[in-house]
């Protein structure tokens, strides 16, 4: 008897090499409509790359401008998406515990969905002022459905077999929920990680007041036609997403990735 | 509880006189001559009982049943003629409509088609599972689960989780969880359904292990193989198309320890085929 193999197949030499040469293209392409199509009287609309890169990010004084907004917006994306875990997943425990709670909860749930946020934007700031509680409360309106949906559908996604050895053996519903429910809800949360960093770019550049965070900076760049500092804050805009998207998945397979080998000693 | 009460010996199994077919019919007789006798204590009765579903399925007739301590009853049929609620039903997951079951007042444990397994614990902790969450002490439950595992050969792999197993072991690993609670009335629906044949061999062969080896009380078992309801059972209740209720019941007159050859022999195979019939005449000769 043995145990399957189950590690994942090694990369070639042709997955590494596609996505390099498909990045290739796109710089290639952004060159050409920027040093060809365009002249040289339109070129602020496609700055070409490296002058994005010389004005943006190799400027000391703008970099460090980006850098300061870059770290208010982060701090905005990670906090939001804390709320958002913890609230999104306290209302889907409840709601899987009662279905009187499920009916009752569930419509607002999808209406924080398909509510556009922009018309809740000027009622926040008016609310709250147009600080930083504001912007964390645009982030978690926009990141809390992802973790409530998936929440509960990890909760309820659990074999009638397992909650019926479960029911036989009158094992506590708590324990149910601690030991077999609560595990199979982690996977979710990688979706509601991009979408906080989005929600804190979305508000800081609707706000438009307080401490300028990413997007109070895109608007400012835009304003003033300054389109290399405007990309280099869409770029760093994008990086966060990134990075907190890759975080999040990095961290949903370490707990579950480990399900499919043997447990370290 | 526990006792030794085979009355076939091993010089019975090994006459070549043909199988009883103890063709009752109706009500499942106590004193068929199963090897539990009428001193062993009863596990579960079932006295008239029928099940009807809300949508107005009737799976169930009338059926009569008496499981005793020390029996190894397998139930055949045709798929939706209520084997499965026959077991959900003495586990008392799920209520008769009429009639009574007298459920067992000792440990009962179930095992699915499907090991449900926990994909995040290991062997160990998987076998453990049931023990642990039951309020079970750990000094108790563990050196018991290591035990487990050996015997039901998973031995070495304790570490792994379950998506690195094959079906098969899965399955070791789900028997393992139940036998850990040392249960009285052990219930199988189609623990091997899923399997290929040689996997379901050897499986079948582990169960009559574990069950001469007195690791549980009595099986109710469900299956769809007639050949794995002869090898494994003291005996086998043949039951009609929905709605199920008892047309036949064969005692099986084999001894124990039952060697894996017992498959290949006249008189099993003669024993398989007469309830292979019966099953297939199914509603026609019903008492």
């Amino acid at each position: 008897m043995r145990a399957l193999r189950t590690g994942r197949p090694r990369a070639t030499w042709r997955d590494r090499l596609a996505p390099l040469v498909l990045f290739a293209i796109i710089i290639g392409g952004w060159y050409f409509v920027s040093l060809v199509v365009l002249d040289r009287d339109r070129r602020f609309l496609l700055p070409s790359p490296d002058s994005v890169v010389r004005v943006a990010f190799l400027d000391g004084h703008n970099l460090a401008q980006l850098l300061r907004a870059l770290w208010l917006s982060a701090s905005v994306a990670l906090i939001g998406l804390g709320v958002s875990i913890v609230l999104g997943m306290a209302v889907a425990i409840a709601m899987s515990q009662a279905r009187w709670v499920e009916k009752s909860v569930y419509p607002y749930a999808v209406i924080l969905q398909t509510i556009p946020t922009l018309a809740m934007v000027p009622l926040i700031g008016f609310w709250f002022d147009y600080g930083f509680l504001s912007r964390v409360i645009v982030c978690v309106l926009i990141a809390l459905f992802p973790v409530i949906s998936s929440t509960l559908f990890g909760l309820k996604s659990i074999d009638q077999g397992m909650l019926d050895l479960f029911r036989l053996h009158r094992i506590p519903r708590w324990r149910r929920l601690v030991s077999l429910q609560l595990p199979a809800t982690f996977a979710g949360f990688q979706v509601s990680a991009g979408l906080s960093a989005v929600g804190a770019v979305v508000g800081d550049f609707f706000f438009k007041q307080g401490k300028p965070g990413i997007g109070v900076l895109i608007d400012l760049y835009r304003a003033r036609l300054l389109s290399q500092q405007l990309f280099g804050a869409v770029i760093l805009a994008s990086l966060l997403g990134v990075v907190v998207f890759t975080f999040f998945g990095w961290l949903s397979r370490l707990v579950t990735g480990r399900w499919y080998g043997a447990e370290t000693p | 509880m526990r006792h030794h009460i085979w009355t076939y010996s091993n010089e019975s199994a090994k006459t070549d006189a043909p199988p009883r077919d103890n063709d009752a019919g109706g009500p499942a007789d106590n004193d068929t001559g199963g090897p539990a006798g009428d001193l062993a204590p009863t596990l579960v009765t079932f006295t008239g009982v029928e099940k009807r579903y809300p949508d107005g399925t009737q799976a169930l007739a009338p059926v009569d049943l008496a499981v005793r301590d020390g029996e190894f009853v397998s139930i055949v049929g045709a798929s939706g003629c209520g084997k499965s609620t026959l077991l959900r039903l003495a586990s008392g997951l799920t209520t008769a409509t009429a009639g009574t079951v007298v459920p067992s007042t000792g440990r009962i444990s179930y095992v699915f088609q499907d090991p449900t397994l926990l994909p995040w614990r290991s062997v160990r902790r998987n076998v453990e599972t049931l023990a642990e969450l039951t309020g079970a002490p750990r000094a108790e439950y563990r050196p018991r689960a290591a035990e487990v595992i050996d015997l039901v050969g998973l031995g070495g792999f304790e570490r792994h989780r379950p998506r690195s197993l094959s079906g098969g072991m899965r399955m070791r690993v789900s028997l393992a969880r139940s036998l850990v609670l040392s249960p009285d009335l052990f219930l199988l629906d189609e623990p091997f359904g899923a399997l290929d044949e040689i996997s379901r061999e050897r499986l079948g062969d582990e169960l009559l292990r574990l069950f001469e080896l007195r690791r549980f009380g009595a099986a109710l078992f469900v299956t769809h193989s007639v050949a794995e309801a002869v090898y494994l059972s003291t005996r086998v209740l043949v039951m009609s198309p929905r709605p199920g209720r008892m047309v036949a019941e064969f005692a099986i007159p084999f001894g124990f320890p039952r060697p894996a050859e017992l498959r290949f022999r006249e008189d099993f195979t003669r024993l398989t085929a007469a309830v292979s019939r019966r099953l297939r005449d199914g509603d026609g000769q019903a008492a």
